[in-house]
Parts: C-alpha cells; sequence; structure tokens
C-alpha cells in the first residue's frame, strides 16, 4: 500500500514482462443468444413410468445401528461347604502328633503375658457370669398373651415367577394342576381352544415346571392331541391323568417318560373335548372321571383306559337321550362327600347329581339355574361342602346346596368374562377369579362383598385358568399367550382369622334364610295369582302377568285401542261444540247433525 | 501358674458353663476343657469376629475399646474377652 505524503511520495513497484509473453489479448464482443440444444419433453417416455404420488423418504447420514437383547447362559451355581483344617501352629509343632501339641501348650502356659492377662481376663469374665445367672434380662415377660398382630398394612400379592410357552406358536394355559406333596412342581396343559385356529406347526405338548426354574420345563407331556385339562394323582404323585383336544383321556406316570403310559380309545371316549377331569377317592387310587361338552360324564380306571367304567348323559329330561344333553363344562368332586358330584354345563345350568343311585334317571339329583353362560368354574367350599362357587358370564355367584332357585350371594357384574374360581384352601372366605381382561382378583367376603379385595393385573392378555395351592399362599394363573404366573399372596389373605369359621357360617346361614324366605314369598304370590285367574277369568284377566290367551290379549288391545279412539273424537266433537255455540243455533245443530252421521 | 489354673476352674464351676476356652494369638487353643475339635473351630472362628467388633469399636472412637463381646443364641451364650492378644471364651448356658 503506497504511502501518501505531502510530497506525494509513492513507493512504487514495477513489475515488467514482455508483451510478447501475455499472449493474444482477450477480445470480447456481444452476440445474441444462440439455441445450441433443446430437448424437448417426450410424452412418450412418460408411459414407461408409473405415477406415484407423494412420497417420503429418509435419508441420514449416520452409522447403522441395531439394538440387540442377549440373554446370558444361566449360571449354574452350587452350595458346598469347606472344612477347614487345624492352623496356626508354629513350624516345628505338627499338630497331628500329641506330644508335641502338650508340650507347646505347657510351654505357653509359663509365658508371663499369658498368666496375666488370663488373670485379667478371668475376673471380667467372672463378672458377667455372675450377671447372667443373676438376672436373665432375656426373659419373656408376657409369654401367654399372644399378640394380635392386625396387620394394618394393606393385602399384596408378588409375582414370584412366569413360566412361559416355549413354543413359537403360543397356546393358552387351559388348565394347572400342583404336585400333591410339595407344591415345588407344577403341571400346566396348553391347548387351543379357539375353534379351528389352530395352525399345523402348533406343539402338542403340556410341561410340567419346577417352580425355580422358570427358563424350561422339568419335564416335557407328549399327548397325540393337545391337553385341555390335567390333573396330578393327588395319592400318586407320580401319575397324572389328562383329558385332551379329541376327547381321549391319557394317563402318564413321570418315572416312565414323556409318552403317556395308557390312552383311552377312541371310539369309547368324549365326543368333543373333555374339560375336566378329577381323581377319585377310590382304595386303588385309580379311579377318575372327566366330562365333556358332548354331554357325557365317564368315568375311568386308568389301568384300563380302553373304555370307561361308567357313563352318565346329562340329560336334563333324565331319558339319557344325548341330542337334549347339556354340555358339560366343569366339574366337582370333594372327598368328602364322595357319592355326590356336580356338573357346570354351557347352558349355564349346574346339575347335581348323585354316584349311587340305581338308575340313570335317578342319577341326576337336581339342577341349579344362575348363569347367563357357561359354567367355567364350580368348587365347594372346603369348610362349609354345603356351598359351592360357581363361576359364568360376568359375576361369581356362592349358592347353597338347599336353595335351588338362585344363589345366595352374588358379584355384581363385572367388566368383563370370568373364566376361573376357585375357592382359598386355607382361609374359608377368600376365594380368587380370573378375567379375560387379564385381573386376577381376590375376595374375601367377611371383609368386603361388593369389590374384590385385591385385584391384580397379571398380564395382558386374557386368563384362562387358575390353581390356589395347598398352602393358600402360592397362585398360579395361566394365560391365553402361555404365560403361566406364579403369584405369592400376602400372609393376611393366607392365614386364617380368629373366628373366621364361624362369622363365615353365620354369613351363609344368613344368606340362605334370606333366599328361603324370599323363595317361599314367591311361591306364595304364584299360588295367589294361579288361584285368582282361575276364579276370574274374564275380567281384567291381564292386570298380573297371569297365563293369558292369545284371544284375550287380543280382544284386550282392541278395548284398548277403541276406547283412546272414542275418547279422542268426544274431546274433538266438544270443542267444535263450543266454537259453534258462538256462532249461532242452526250452525251448532247442523254440525251436530254431520258429527253424527260421520260416527 | 497356680492362680492361672484356680481361676479357670472357678470359672468352670460356676452354675451353667458348659465350656471354657483360652486361645492365643495364633488361634491355638492353649488351655480347654472341651474337646480338640470343638475348640479349634471355635477359636478360629471366634478370633476373626472379635477382631472385627473390636475395631468397630475403635473405629467409632479410639479411645473405646472392647471388653466382653457377648453372643445370646437359642441354645447358649459364648462370651469373648481379648487381651493382650488372647482370647478366654466361655460357653454358658444361663438356665432358666
Amino acid at each position: 500500500h503506497p504511502l501518501h505524503s505531502e510530497t506525494e511520495e509513492q513507493i512504487v513497484h514495477v513489475y515488467t514482462k514482455l508483451r510478447a509473453e501475455f499472449g493474444r489479448q482477450c477480445l470480447f464482443s456481444d452476440r445474441p443468444a444462440e439455441l445450441l440444444v433443446d430437448v424437448l419433453p417426450d410424452p412418450s417416455l412418460g408411459l414407461q413410468f408409473i405415477h406415484k404420488t407423494p412420497r417420503d423418504q429418509a435419508l441420514q447420514a449416520c452409522r447403522d445401528m441395531s439394538e440387540h437383547q442377549v440373554n446370558t447362559e444361566r449360571f449354574e451355581s452350587d452350595s458346598c461347604g469347606i472344612n477347614h483344617v487345624e492352623g496356626g501352629w508354629p513350624k516345628d509343632v505338627n499338630p497331628q502328633e500329641m506330644e508335641q501339641t502338650i508340650r507347646f501348650r505347657k510351654k505357653v502356659e509359663k509365658d508371663e503375658s499369658y498368666i496375666n492377662s488370663t488373670l485379667q481376663l478371668g475376673s471380667v469374665m467372672e463378672h458377667c457370669i455372675r450377671q447372667n445367672n443373676a438376672v436373665d434380662i432375656y426373659q419373656e415377660y408376657f409369654e401367654d398373651e399372644e399378640e394380635v398382630e392386625e396387620s394394618q398394612e394393606p393385602p399384596f400379592a408378588k409375582t414370584i415367577n412366569v413360566f412361559r410357552d416355549p413354543n413359537e406358536v403360543k397356546r393358552t394355559v387351559t388348565c394347572l394342576s400342583w404336585h400333591p406333596d410339595s407344591g415345588r412342581k407344577l403341571a400346566a396343559a396348553y391347548s387351543c381352544l379357539e375353534f379351528q385356529k389352530t395352525s399345523k406347526d402348533m406343539s402338542l405338548d403340556s410341561y410340567i415346571w419346577d417352580v425355580e426354574n422358570p427358563n424350561r420345563p422339568e419335564m416335557t407331556l407328549k399327548p397325540t392331541s393337545p391337553l385341555v385339562c390335567l390333573e396330578y394323582n393327588p395319592k400318586d404323585s407320580h401319575t397324572l391323568v389328562g383329558g385332551s383336544y379329541n376327547g381321549q383321556i391319557a394317563y402318564w406316570d413321570t418315572r416312565r417318560g414323556s409318552q403317556p403310559v395308557e390312552l383311552s380309545s377312541v371310539e369309547q371316549s368324549h365326543r368333543d373335548p373333555v374339560y375336566k377331569i378329577i381323581w377319585l377317592q377310590s382304595k386303588t387310587g385309580t379311579d377318575a372321571f372327566s366330562a365333556s361338552t358332548d354331554g357325557q360324564v365317564l368315568w375311568w380306571d386308568v389301568r384300563k383306559l380302553s373304555e370307561p367304567t361308567e357313563r352318565l348323559v346329562l340329560d336334563p329330561g333324565r331319558e339319557g337321550n344325548l341330542d337334549r344333553a347339556l354340555g358339560a363344562i366343569s366339574l366337582e368332586f370333594e372327598s368328602t362327600m364322595p357319592t355326590k358330584f356336580m356338573v357346570g354345563t354351557e347352558q349355564g345350568v349346574v346339575v347335581s347329581c348323585n354316584r349311587k343311585a340305581k338308575t340313570p334317571a335317578e342319577k341326576i339329583v337336581c339342577t341349579y339355574d344362575g348363569h347367563h353362560g357357561p359354567v367355567y368354574a364350580l368348587q365347594r367350599n372346603p369348610f362349609f361342602p354345603k356351598n359351592f362357587l360357581t363361576v359364568g358370564d360376568w359375576t361369581a355367584r356362592i349358592w347353597s346346596e338347599d336353595i335351588k332357585e338362585s344363589s345366595i350371594m352374588w358379584t355384581k357384574y363385572q367388566m368383563s368374562y370370568l373364566t376361573d374360581a376357585c375357592w382359598s384352601p386355607v382361609r374359608p372366605s377368600v376365594f380368587f377369579t380370573v378375567k379375560m381382561d387379564g385381573v386376577l382378583d381376590i375376595w374375601d367376603i367377611l371383609f368386603k362383598q361388593n369389590d374384590p379385595t385385591l385385584s391384580l393385573k397379571v398380564c395382558d392378555e386374557a386368563l384362562y385358568s387358575l390353581r390356589v395351592q395347598d398352602n393358600g399362599r402360592l397362585v398360579a394363573c395361566g394365560s391365553q399367550q402361555g404365560g403361566a404366573t406364579l403369584l405369592e399372596i400376602c400372609s393376611g389373605l393366607s392365614t386364617l382369622q380368629k373366628n373366621e369359621k364361624s362369622l363365615l357360617a353365620a354369613m351363609f346361614e344368613r344368606e340362605t334364610k334370606r333366599e328361603k324366605i324370599l323363595e317361599a314369598r314367591q311361591r306364595e304370590i304364584r299360588l295367589k295369582e294361579r288361584s285368582r285367574s282361575e276364579q276370574s277369568r274374564e275380567e281384567e284377566g291381564g292386570r298380573e302377568e297371569g297365563e293369558e290367551s292369545p284371544d284375550q290379549l287380543i280382544a284386550r288391545a282392541e278395548n284398548n285401542f277403541f276406547s283412546v279412539v272414542e275418547t279422542e273424537l268426544r274431546r274433538r266433537r266438544e270443542k267444535e261444540d263450543e266454537e259453534n255455540r258462538e256462532k249461532g243455533v242452526c250452525e251448532e245443530k247442523e254440525v251436530k247433525d254431520e258429527a253424527e252421521t260421520s260416527q | 501358674m497356680a492362680e492361672v489354673e484356680e481361676t479357670l476352674k472357678r470359672i468352670e464351676a460356676h452354675k451353667g458353663v458348659i465350656g471354657t476356652i483360652v486361645v492365643n494369638a495364633e488361634g491355638i487353643p492353649i488351655r480347654t476343657n472341651l474337646d480338640n475339635s470343638t475348640a479349634v473351630q471355635y477359636a478360629g472362628l471366634l478370633r476373626h469376629l472379635t477382631m472385627l467388633a473390636r475395631s468397630t469399636v475403635r473405629d467409632i472412637d479410639p479411645q473405646n475399646d472392647l471388653i466382653v463381646l457377648r453372643i445370646r443364641t437359642k441354645k447358649y451364650e459364648i462370651m469373648v474377652a481379648p487381651e493382650n492378644g488372647f482370647l478366654l471364651i466361655v460357653i454358658q448356658n444361663p438356665c432358666e
């Protein structure tokens, strides 16, 4: 940058180059635009393309990542103890040698510090010993008064384990059965109950799970057709009996492998899936009976499954007519009452039967009609066998054997269908229900009758089966996607409370009495009606809802109609009369005449 | 020497005392009226516990020191007193 001074002294840099080295100078001139290339759009090319409405294409210039979950191998751990050997002896002393050890000990005993220390310690210790002997500071003063632990905490239940169906195609857990002795093993029956939804590659297996190991089933049971129900033999914990989808009964012995030891013949079995099978109380411990929607209840001896030992057709007409038989969907048997059993049917009726009846007609004793839909679960209260619980449609009902007209207690209509229920084996007033929205409800009827005491959402899909273990604390429920969840109930709901039995007995008695009174009243009313309608058939035959013949109904309807028409016409006439009175007498008369003729 | 004997005998004579063990710094039972294997077991196990208890007490207050560690179990009471590296263990059954 040249400096500008007064004298205009500029620092100038001179750069010289020969003109010839520059090259020719650029001579620019203007020229009009010249079209060089014109590529016209060719519509025919457009036919080769399909017009796509605006497309969204996302691009991201970043590294490709993927999320992946890995489950590590199960860590196998083993507990063992270590026995440590004597040590601490100085190198020259062999602990095994008695002489050397004695000599060493004697040497130590002569040591100054030993003597002093021991004397000191002796006095301290004597003081403690004397203290102990003087007063027992840990004495229990109020041993006799048992503190009533009123657990103020709200009831809870926690999930311990979930056992999932290891197969790709998930099936519903339709039945669960606890191992009779320990509750360490749980047998689960898997099948797909939805009509024609079974795929070809659906596995037929059912599993026995060890409660501690949810990763892998302990044992597989391989039936010829998926099992709908499965029960451990309460007398022999190695044997199980299962009812399958095609109606056959299969018998397993877990010591003999996964294949059934015996299978009932197809011709002699049920024609429909076997929904429930229960072991009976018998000397041999090999009797069971099963129920299915084909309307039959069959008795079997598992040693010879080729044909059932007994057959009962659930015909309400007591004629053994299979066409009119009610489809059985649940079964109930209490070993304390071995001659009676109950069957819950698809039609919502519970049939009470007597096994020892001579003729098939007498086998069906009575029916209880209560539900709008199939009675999915049926169980007597283990403490009050006269009362039983049924579940079907959207309610759970408690019945008393004596009252056949209606249940003595019932829950209000729930938001979703109830699929299974059972009483708690420990507390007479507690029962469990599962619903199709995946909720497990625990009801304590001494505490609250309108709502469940505890309501737990176990999973998102529907729950189909439920079983409480004999200790009352563990509950297993099975879902539609093959997951069996094991829950532990808090001690408040699984320990017998004071006076519970007497309070519940009083409640049942009260409700039963109420129903009896209502029943008696109903009967009275009906009798009165009948006698009254017999006396007065003509007059007002339709005041109460008695039996009316169609003719009477038609006559009544006609009378009603014409009387209404008549009143309306009369009203109109009167109105017109009033208006015309102002107009004049003659016109009035005319109108009257007209009205009379037109009637 | 005789005093030590006398002291220990007096302790053993008290009501309810089941056993006595004197343990040296290496964990070797010097004098005991129980059988050897039991004595060795008690000595080995209680030594560690006592040292831990002692260091706990001294961590809380360095001026403080452990005098006696008493373990009351369902069946009896174990009392351990450390002194100068030695341990005196007494097992007593405070009978009711």
